[in-house]
């Protein structure tokens, strides 16, 4: 994994496969504190104090076709590795809350990517669920909610191409304008 | 600056658009495997190269999905091709710029192109 929005990518699949009908995924840059978080929530089954235990170790995996699991353990290292931490918040029949802290100024810390084209793989192949995507750098954000665009598109299929081609734009556009503000 | 105001412009200008919905069961389903496997490996691209040259040739009776591990992670990007009455085709170490052949060889005019299945890598 070369880039941190594939991590993203990979990880937010996992709560697609926990029935999770709303996954929240954040991205806050703090360049004064040095810090860029991603948090990763989802309202799906939830696992047990056990199992938050065991998803860390590259061997537990609930797949049948291999017997590892390496997203959550290459997520985990990824941050650690920067100096910045990783922890995992759960409860079965709730949900599941997956933090990780990097330190973009370390040697170690992977770019970031191409986070427009994870939210809109995810979006494009799972237009059962919701995703809201939200973007904070130094204090200026901005969302891209899945709910809304329902709401405003009526019906119209949010996988269709030239809407997700309207969501890719959309946020090219607010990332840009959030990280360098018109005066 | 894109906005909501300009994304209800597409709406009512797709609505507009008089279209015959094919029955999506009938669609031919192209699948990449996006497992850790598979994004490692570099599936994403490959996502977005078929989803563009789909829409671009306007190709109404293809779906492009996902799918988890498939268990052959040393061959990944891997992408399946259904189509009903068909046998399976398997393509694998699947890059973005293998994406437009297979569409025009195999989606459109119906021949796989075998030298990127996984019998040419086996012999």
């Amino acid at each position: 994994m070369q880039e941190i929005s594939l991590n993203i990518l990979d990880v937010a699949q996992n709560s697609v496969s926990a029935g999770a009908g709303l996954i929240e995924i954040g991205v806050e840059e703090d360049h004064s504190a040095d810090r860029l978080t991603v948090v990763i929530r989802d309202n799906g089954c939830g696992m047990t104090p056990e199992q938050v235990k065991k998803v860390t170790d590259p061997f537990y995996t609930t797949r049948t076709t291999r017997k590892v699991g390496l997203g959550v353990p290459l997520f985990k290292m990824a941050a650690e590795m920067t100096g910045g931490s990783f922890s995992i918040a759960s409860q079965p029949g709730v949900g599941t809350t997956v933090t990780a802290v990097f330190v973009p100024s370390h040697v170690d810390c992977m770019p970031m990517g191409d986070i427009t084209s994870t939210v809109c793989s995810l979006i494009q192949c799972n237009p059962d669920r919701d995703f809201c995507y939200t973007y904070s750098c130094d204090g200026r954000g901005f969302a891209a909610d899945t709910r809304q665009f329902r709401q405003v598109l009526e019906g119209v299929p949010l996988n269709a191409p030239e809407v997700i081609t309207f969501i890719s734009e959309f946020i090219t556009e607010n990332t840009s304008e959030v990280q360098a503000p018109h005066t | 600056m894109k906005s909501l105001a300009e994304l209800q412009a597409l709406r009512d200008q797709m609505k507009s658009k008089v279209g015959i919905r094919e029955d999506e069961n009938d669609n031919i389903r192209v699948v990449v495997g996006m497992a850790t496997c598979g994004i490692a490996a570099g599936a994403r691209p490959v996502l977005a190269a078929f989803t563009e040259e789909v829409a671009k040739r306007n190709l109404k009776n293809v779906t492009v999905a996902q799918t988890g591990c498939i268990g052959i992670c040393q061959y990944e990007p891997v992408v399946e091709v259904f189509e009903p009455g068909k046998e399976k085709v398997t393509y694998v170490k699947m890059t973005a710029d293998k994406v437009a052949r297979i569409v025009s060889d195999h989606l459109v005019n119906g021949s796989p192109v075998t030298e990127y299945t996984i019998g040419a890598v086996n012999k």
